[in-house]
């Protein structure tokens, strides 16, 4: 099922939450709505499941106006960040219960086929009897997710589907909720603030900013070109430097970078803490070294430039400086963005 | 012995266990202890008079309509309380605990003169044929109208914490609010409600003071058992009085171990393992 988010507004009582996003999501797509906390992520989603109703701006399932279709009638599969399991009824009745309230009626021997097929797909199946309280966080998600399934939405929608477990049950989960996405082809849009999540997951990212749609793109589009210097801030490390832009080129510190189509003026320059060299002689931002951290794959070296900014780099672990050693940058890749 | 993180259990125990001695035990044995004094025979007659046995049947059948009416009445109060911002939800919030302030015996001559055949509630009601005051429906009123702040103020907080995405979690699964309601909030309340319910029924087969206004006291009819213990007490009786006493007492017991059966049913979900 396509779904089409035009021109849709959001206003709560002291603020506007999201203001006219128009998204196009394709049948089958995995899309992530990645952003801080507070850029309208979640509220987007709830609108594209009835959850919110919309100020302004319509939704659409295929070509079917969905803006006013209150949310039990919308068919969409909701998972929600802290699981929302009935806690009083066993793995197998939250399975069953959308079931179990359908206006489809099904017989009980066809609902109980159903639950124990959803339970071998999430691969519970040992858990039918037991109540949310007595497993894991993990394998809740996993109910959570086979819940929403069981009622065969055209959409499925999760808020935040990972953002309560730890980082290793996260990658698990993550690994097998695509291919679970990938065995269903059903049209799948998720929210979360972590890039790497949004990144390893999703056929297409959608980065939000203060309620507005800042870029999106598959995942190498945004990583290789940031539009601005938030969605470069915000899919990983950066450092920043103020630059002088000037016919073209972007200066700093007498070092010229290139700048096509960048009006003159103020302007920054960001760049992956991967893109540094040092060196101890030659071309390069002159620094000193103020110190390095060592981790299990690099070393991580705190610099400050001549005029006192600070710039952190990733060196391979053999890097043999050390604390207040002079000397220069050089800098691979970087983005130049005409001052905010 | 073994050092503790938290300190002070001797003391702290030691004080509690002889606060409850005197104050619950002390009581309970000189009744038990009183109604003991009689022979088997002696005990046996009094408690099964026609006057107890009236007694006993006025004093549960308008308990247990009271509480029923309260599990209702205090849950939409509670309801209404959690779930909707309005002018004034804290002042109906405080007022819930008004019965709790008030001396019994005010609450039971307020409510007499109210429902009395010329009071406000009462004059209208006797033109449609409804006697209130001197009636078992009195007793009822006076019960429900002491025991209602039980069944509020137990809901209340679980209505509060309940999650909101498990209503939400029930909408996209696309269930109506009625049988959201029935599926989701209401077995998750049942625990609540069960205490609420328990003390409820209790306070109301205890009640005397705003009862005995508005009652009428005629026995057999609407004469409750505390009266009639009372009763017993004032004519110098006192094992009579001990003995119907010992009555009441063994329903209390009877019914918070049952309650507390049901309410470990309703929450064996909780169980981890």
């Amino acid at each position: 099922m396509k779904i089409r988010l035009d021109n849709v507004v959001k206003e709560f009582e002291t603020f506007r939450a999201v203001h006219g996003v128009s998204l196009d999501i394709e049948s089958g797509e995995l899309v992530a709505l990645l952003g801080p906390s507070g850029s309208g992520k979640t509220t987007i989603l709830r609108m594209v499941a009835g959850l919110e109703y919309a100020d302004a701006g319509a939704i659409y399932f295929g070509t079917e106006n969905a803006t006013d279709i209150p949310v039990r009638d919308r068919g969409v599969g909701f998972v929600f960040q802290h699981y929302a399991l009935f806690p009083h009824m066993t793995v197998g009745e939250n399975i069953a219960f959308g079931m179990k309230v359908s206006k489809v009626k099904r017989s009980p021997q066809a609902i109980a086929e159903r639950v124990k097929e959803l339970l071998d797909l999430v691969q519970l199946s040992g858990l039918k009897d037991r109540f949310p309280g007595q497993i894991s966080g993990g394998q809740r998600q996993r109910v959570a997710l086979a819940r929403a399934l069981a009622v065969d939405p055209r959409v499925l929608l999760l808020d935040e589907p990972f953002g309560a477990l730890d980082a290793n049950v996260r990658r698990d989960l993550r690994r097998w909720l695509r291919k679970i996405h990938d065995e269903l082809g059903i049209t799948t849009l998720f929210v979360t603030h972590d890039q790497e999540e949004a990144l390893d997951l999703a056929d297409r990212v959608v980065i939000l900013n203060k309620g507005r749609i800042v870029q999106e793109g598959t995942p190498e589009a945004v990583c290789r070109n940031p539009a601005d210097a938030f969605v470069m801030n915000f899919l990983g490390d950066a450092n920043r430097l103020d630059a002088d832009i000037r016919g073209g080129k972007a200066y700093v510190e007498d070092i010229a970078f290139d700048a096509d189509g960048i009006a003159d003026g103020g302007g920054e320059i960001l760049f992956r803490p991967a893109d540094v060299t040092w060196r101890e002689d030659g071309q390069g931002i002159a620094a000193k070294i103020v110190r390095v951290i060592d981790r299990p794959d690099s070393r991580r070296v705190l610099a400050m430039t001549g005029n006192g900014q600070p710039v952190e780099f990733d060196t391979a672990p053999e890097f043999p400086h050390r604390k207040g050693e002079a000397g220069f940058l050089q800098i691979r890749r970087p983005r130049v963005y005409a001052a905010a | 012995m073994r050092r503790r993180v938290l300190p002070g259990l001797p003391l702290a125990l030691g004080i509690t266990l002889v606060y409850v001695a005197i104050i619950v035990v002390l009581p309970l044995a000189a009744l038990v202890f009183k109604a003991a004094s009689l022979g088997p025979e002696d005990y046996w007659r009094i408690i099964s008079s026609d006057r107890a046995v009236a007694s006993y049947r006025v004093t549960v059948t308008c308990a247990l309509v009271a509480t029923v009416f309260n599990l209702f009445f205090g849950m939409a109060l509670a309801w209404v309380l959690v779930r909707y911002r309005f002018p004034g939800r804290r002042l109906v919030d405080a007022l819930v605990d008004l019965p709790f302030a008030l001396p019994t015996a005010v609450a039971g001559i307020a409510l007499t003169t109210l429902f009395a055949t010329n009071g406000w509630f009462g004059g209208p009601l006797s033109l449609i044929g409804i006697k209130v005051a001197y009636t078992p429906l009195g007793i009822m009123v006076a019960m429900s109208f002491t025991s209602i702040p039980f069944i509020v103020r137990t809901v209340q907080p679980v209505l509060e914490e309940l999650d909101p995405a498990l209503e939400e979690a029930g909408q996209t699964l696309g269930a109506s609010d009625l049988s959201i309601f029935t599926t989701v909030i209401l077995p998750l309340l049942t625990p609540a409600l069960l205490a609420g319910v328990s003390l409820s029924f209790a306070r109301s087969l205890g009640e005397f003071g705003a009862i005995i206004f508005i009652a009428g006291n005629q026995p057999f009819s609407t004469e409750i058992t505390a009266l009639l213990a009372f009763i017993r007490l004032e004519e110098y009786d006192y094992p009579a009085s001990a003995a119907i006493a010992s009555v009441m007492l063994l329903t209390a017991f009877v019914m918070l171990a049952i309650t507390n059966l049901m309410q470990a049913r309703a929450l064996r979900y909780t169980a981890r393992g």
